[in-house]
């Protein structure tokens, strides 16, 4: 086991999801806890925690509700973001699937915390069976007196409201996420004002990953001092990994932050698929650049490890990629993602993700252009920092991240109109 | 869509107040889940239930991928082909439904029976290459898997 386990703790059984069984295993007993305390000191803790967000920016969640200053009276809410969409990561899923009261009582102990009443789970239409779960979880805490009315002993009531989205990546960006809960098409919004100043319906609004938020039960529970023993002093606590691609054993592990990244692949995860050689790791969802073998020889599974090799642990969701696999057609994979999904508002994504698409499918039917190349890199730099959510950058990020490292296979293709590794995508036994 | 108001009504209870514009996109997956699409009486009744413009209804209905306007085909296949399932063999899978089908990606067959998509990522890539029957994902699809799935749902009633 990579390390230390703080979500992934218990045996997943076929009733391991039910509240009866969350609470056998001490389920909700830290929400007792919490509403003993302060709300003020609950944000305390969690700022003393250090823990950073798992949505993909590992922003301090702590900083993001000492933004959000509850007043009584006023109308505050809470979004967990389960909108999990981002190519190459299925973690959330396994939260939804196999611990949703563990976000349940997180919620409820982030809302006492912040003053909220009402509470949404924005979750991707897509998904069903984790769909059904977190209902099914709602349902036994309302059934079970923990939502609706005041939580005995206590006169804090909260409402939750699962909210399923319909087919869209932007509405995992938080503004996106809030303009969909309004009822309209995704758009995201400029900040400032921030959300935590003005969100869902121009009421202050946190919105955190389901793991973030899932964290926070155990946070309170164990305290800040307990939990920052896991993990690095910068990256303190676990992160979960979501491994796929040309790896024996893919799958969902919990991490915990400072553990060898080799080490984590050739044992954890038990090497490479059909024993192949490995090309490079896409670390944390498309949007993170790629690191080849020797690049991350070294590095341990940890912010401060990863982030000074020029790329990041991003959503946790890690892509391995066999020796000879054909980095142009993985390009051209990700540039009609993205392409799908720009959402239209912003011009220099709208026409960039469509010029950019349009070039690979070009290169690959055999009519690139020699001058394709600095073509892509043109665009890729013009979406930098122009758009108003992060989706232009990534997919910059992400195309200029393998053209920097595997020019060769375009120069290649360009010139010979032919892949120089076959074409392939898939690692063959 | 008029049949389905009183559950509508409870689904508001557990929004705040004066969240009526929140309802429309749950309100439509329900009609759809009823009628398999989503009619012009339905947009109609919609707006004036929740006093919403229809240019909002109609935004949501176009924007959002898993609306649609008309009826497809019994069983609905959608088969990822993002990177992590291009990965894994999807594409060799898609080729095999379409073959299998006699049908391209967008179309339904002849006899009604089947709707073939393709879809970028399902939130599945450890168990890549994916697949959703209706609702319900298959994962790690394999020819052999999908041929039983297709032979299994033409004989039954197309649902998984």
């Amino acid at each position: 086991m990579p390390g230390r386990q703080l979500i992934m703790d218990f045996e997943v059984t076929p009733t391991s999801h039910t509240l009866a069984d969350y609470k056998a295993r001490g389920g909700y007993e830290t929400l007792v806890k919490a509403l003993g305390m302060a709300p003020a000191d609950i944000t305390k803790e969690v700022t003393a925690s250090g823990l950073l967000g798992h949505g993909g920016a590992a922003f301090p969640v702590g900083r993001k509700w000492g933004v959000m200053k509850p007043n009584p009276g006023e109308i505050h809410y809470l979004c967990a973001n389960a909108d999990e969409g981002e190519p190459g990561t299925f973690k959330d899923r396994w939260i939804l699937e196999h611990a949703p009261h563990l976000l349940v009582e997180s919620m409820l102990i982030t809302s006492y915390a912040l003053g909220v009443r009402h509470a949404f789970v924005y979750i991707r239409g897509e998904f069903d069976l984790p769909c059904r779960r977190i209902q099914g979880a709602v349902d036994e805490a309302y059934a079970a007196g923990l939502l609706g009315k005041p939580v005995p002993g206590s006169d804090f009531t909260l409402d939750i409201v699962v909210y399923r989205g319909a087919g869209s990546y932007v509405c995992g960006e938080a503004s996106g996420l809030i303009t969909s809960i309004e009822g309209r098409k995704p758009y995201p919004r400029n900040r400032p004002p921030r959300l935590t100043v003005k969100g869902l319906f121009q009421k202050p609004t946190v919105i955190n990953n389901v793991e973030s938020l899932a964290n926070i039960t155990g946070i309170i529970r164990m305290g800040a001092e307990e939990f920052r023993k896991v993990g690095t002093a910068k990256s303190p606590g676990t992160q979960l990994i979501s491994i796929s691609g040309h790896i024996a054993k893919p799958g969902v592990y919990e991490v915990e932050y400072g553990y060898s990244w080799a080490k984590f692949l050739d044992e954890d995860c038990g090497g490479m698929l059909h024993g192949a050689k490995m090309k490079c790791v896409v670390p944390g969802g498309i949007s993170t650049k790629v690191l080849t073998r020797p690049e991350i020889e070294n590095l341990t599974l940890s912010h401060e490890s990863v982030n000074p090799a020029g790329s990041g642990l991003g959503s946790g969701g890690m892509i391995v990629i066999a020796e000879g696999t054909c980095m142009v057609r993985l390009l051209q994979v990700l540039l009609r993602f993205y392409h799908h999904e720009s959402c239209g508002q912003c011009t220099p994504c709208r026409e960039g993700m469509g010029w950019m698409h349009r070039i690979i499918d070009r290169i690959v039917a055999g009519e690139g252009l020699p001058e394709d190349i600095e073509r892509l890199y043109a665009i890729s730099h013009a979406n930098d920092g122009t758009t108003i959510c992060g989706m232009g950058d990534a997919a910059g990020f992400a195309t200029v991240g393998i053209l920097n490292k595997f020019r060769d296979e375009f120069e290649y293709w360009i010139a010979n109109k032919r892949s120089k590794m076959d074409g392939r995508l898939e690692c063959r036994a | 869509m008029r049949h389905l108001i009183p559950e509508f009504e409870r689904m508001k209870e557990r929004f705040p107040e004066g969240f009526d514009s929140s309802l429309v996109l749950p309100c439509l997956h329900r009609i759809q889940a009823d009628r398999g699409y989503v009619a012009e009486e339905d947009i109609v009744g919609l707006c004036e239930y929740l006093s919403v413009p229809r240019i909002q209804v109609e935004e949501v209905l176009s924007y959002y991928t898993m609306l649609r306007r008309e009826g497809i085909g019994k069983t609905h296949l959608q088969v990822c082909r993002n990177i992590a399932c291009s990965m894994r063999g999807a594409e060799g899978v898609i080729e095999h439904a379409c073959k299998r089908l006699g049908v391209k990606p967008g179309e339904t067959t002849a006899d009604g029976k089947f709707t073939l998509s393709t879809v970028e990522c399902l939130g599945s890539c450890g168990t890549a290459p994916v697949l959703m029957v209706n609702d319900a994902y298959h994962e790690n699809m394999t020819l052999e898997k999908l041929d039983a799935l297709i032979a299994d749902l033409s004989a039954g009633g197309g649902n998984s």
